[in-house]
């Protein structure tokens, strides 16, 4: 079974019963791919996301950083960099053998400091990775890292689903100031179980229904920093790395939802800046 | 999460390294005599089951030294240290051992040593290289004694952990999820003829599900995996809760000790002390990284190196270690 069957847009939220079909068989799969399946499995990924769109590869414009062999599938730290940041609209991160392999849509606004963003992701296989930048002339670059990983979406997460849900849109954010004039670091923290559908309830013995983070607005004021639109790839209470361009004293705001009408709202004070 | 031991063959490499690093290392002729030899490289289970035997390590206790190697076709996951305790009535089975071969070679030794009944199995948590093995002892009709959370730690991991040992064992030798038939909420006595073991069902420590055991005859302490010897500790409970339950495991003032990896018997005290000094310098040095806003990539490769050489699979678990840590602390 090819792993990306109907869920592949990010708006589609993986049902159920399609993920209940989804844990054995993308199990054994992967691992042993020829070069020739991946890419042509990559190829199918990239004309559902992008159509006929022209995607050259670069080795400039995007660059991910990812372990080579993940330590925990379940959480697996990403890094992508945008040297040319300033030409940056948007960078969307695929893993190509995960159940639902869009993992990630972010959105840069005129807020935004596009140089790198990091975030963490599950990941199901032996699996390429795509990143994919979208310059502001519409353009599209991708670049791809090779990494081993297994069970990272239908891993069990070692506590009940009401525990894993405990504190559910909670979030923290923490700032690092880059000095008069820089960017401003900053750590977003959001408490959710990003449920990924294929995880099985302890006491119920079922499969734990999709539930996942969709979409997060991250503004100060009437600017835009960055959306994100999620999908079940991203690891349980995610974490968001980026950097924004500060204007004024207001409070960065963010706003997330779930799948299932969650919607959670923060207000984070910006730090002083004389520190 | 938490795969655990969940490695195949292609682990071999650094398996193969690090227990060489470990001969450098100053210790006793036990030590020294594991450390020195590759022994996740003996060809076939019979041969390392030879090869480690069951040392005595107390009055009608029987050890195995499960090597400090990731499961593989090889091992058949009998890497855990597994045995039995011999009473006047009945013989209890401290491990069952990290597969169905596992468990079988475990009850052909029993009945070389003893025709007594084995009435008791204790399953000491929900990774597979302890629990596996249950199913070799089940015409025995024993009591599975297992922590009152370990069914549905089972219900909840049970299946994943079978796959990933089908993968690399075949499915005739895996095993398969056998349940707690008694289970422990708080503690338990079991009485097997002459001896009586105590039991204690842990807080959320290794893993969410640690049960450990004393002998009244000998006073030993069995901890299992809240106490590793040489193999690194794996963190996949809670790290705070861990540290909370080496001081209940203290206090029970236990001078000798199986612990779960590592020798079959060792002073409880020392063994205890360099456990808890990786897992505090985890905490302190994941803390610090948090509150330095350190991304957890950097904390992953850096955290944890001054203890390195002190442990065997280190490269293997250490950011695996880091990753459930700094997931837990960083809520703090």
């Amino acid at each position: 079974m090819k792993p990306f069957t109907a869920t592949l847009a990010l708006s589609l939220a993986l049902s159920l019963p399609a993920a209940a079909l989804l844990v054995g068989p993308v199990h054994a799969a992967g691992a042993s791919d020829t070069d020739a399946e991946r890419l042509a499995r990559w190829q199918e990924i990239r004309t559902s996301i992008f159509g006929d769109k022209v995607v050259a590869t670069t080795d400039t414009l995007v660059k991910i950083d990812a372990p080579v062999r993940a330590l925990d599938a379940s959480l697996v730290p990403i890094t992508l960099t945008m040297p040319e940041k300033d030409k940056i609209a948007a960078v969307h991160f695929v893993i190509d053998d995960n159940p639902s392999p869009y993992a990630a849509h972010i959105t840069f606004g005129p807020a935004a400091d596009p140089g790198e963003i990091k975030l963490r992701v599950r990941v199901n296989n032996y699996t390429n990775v795509h990143a994919i930048a979208e310059t502001k002339d519409g353009k599209l670059f991708e670049a791809a890292k090779f990494v081993k990983a297994s069970g990272g979406c239908s891993a069990p997460m070692g506590m009940t689903d009401e525990e894993a849900m405990q504190g559910m849109g909670d979030m923290k954010m923490k700032f690092a100031d880059g000095g008069a004039g820089k960017a401003t670091e900053a750590t977003l923290m959001i408490r959710h179980p990003n449920f990924s559908g294929m995880q099985m309830n302890q006491v119920t013995r079922d499969y734990t229904p999709a539930r996942y983070i969709q979409k997060v607005v991250v503004t100060q004021g009437a600017r835009n920093i960055l959306t994100l639109d999620g999908d079940i790839s991203i690891a349980s209470n995610p974490v968001l790395n980026f950097a924004f361009l500060p204007e004024g004293g207001e409070p960065i705001k963010v706003t997330a939802s779930d799948n299932q009408n969650g919607r959670w709202e923060h207000s984070f004070p910006l730090p002083s800046p004389s520190n | 999460m938490a795969a655990q031991h969940g490695g195949s063959s292609v682990r071999f490499a650094s398996a193969h390294k690090e227990t060489r690093r470990m001969s450098s290392l100053s210790a006793n002729r036990r030590q020294a005599l594991f450390g020195g030899l590759c022994l996740c490289c003996l060809p076939t289970l019979g041969r390392s089951a030879e090869g480690f035997g069951l040392d005595e390590v107390g009055p009608g206790i029987f050890i195995r030294r499960g090597p400090d190697a990731e499961a593989t076709a090889d091992n058949a996951d009998a890497i855990a240290n597994i045995g039995f305790i011999v009473g006047e009535k009945s013989v209890l089975v401290t491990e069952s051992g990290g597969s169905l071969t596992d468990g079988q070679w475990l009850r052909a030794e029993i009945a070389k040593r003893t025709d007594k009944p084995i009435s008791h199995v204790v399953l000491t948590h929900v990774h597979p290289d302890h629990c596996f093995g249950a199913a070799a002892f089940s015409d025995d009709k024993p009591v599975f004694v297992g922590h009152h959370a370990l069914r549905s730690a089972l219900d909840a991991r049970g299946e994943y952990y079978r796959n990933r040992l089908v993968e690399i064992l075949g499915p005739d030798k895996a095993g398969s999820v056998v349940y707690p038939t008694l289970e422990v909420k708080d503690g338990a006595e079991i009485d097997i003829g002459g001896r009586t073991l105590r039991f204690t069902a842990h807080g959320t420590a290794h893993t969410n599900c640690d049960l450990s055991m004393r002998d009244s005859g000998s006073g030993i302490l069995f901890p299992a995996d809240l106490l590793f010897v040489t193999r690194i500790p794996s963190l996949d409970g809670s790290l705070i809760g861990w540290l909370k339950q080496t001081e209940v495991l203290k206090a029970m003032g236990a001078t000798k000790a199986v612990p779960g990896h590592g020798p079959t018997l060792v002073d409880f005290a020392p063994a205890m002390a360099d456990l808890t000094r990786y897992l505090t310098t985890l905490r302190d040095e994941t803390r610090k990284a948090v509150a330095a806003d350190l991304p957890i990539d950097k904390a992953i490769s850096s955290i944890g190196r001054s203890e390195r050489d002190k442990w065997v699979l280190f490269d293997t678990y250490n950011g695996r270690n880091v990753t459930q840590a700094f997931k837990e602390l960083e809520w703090e």
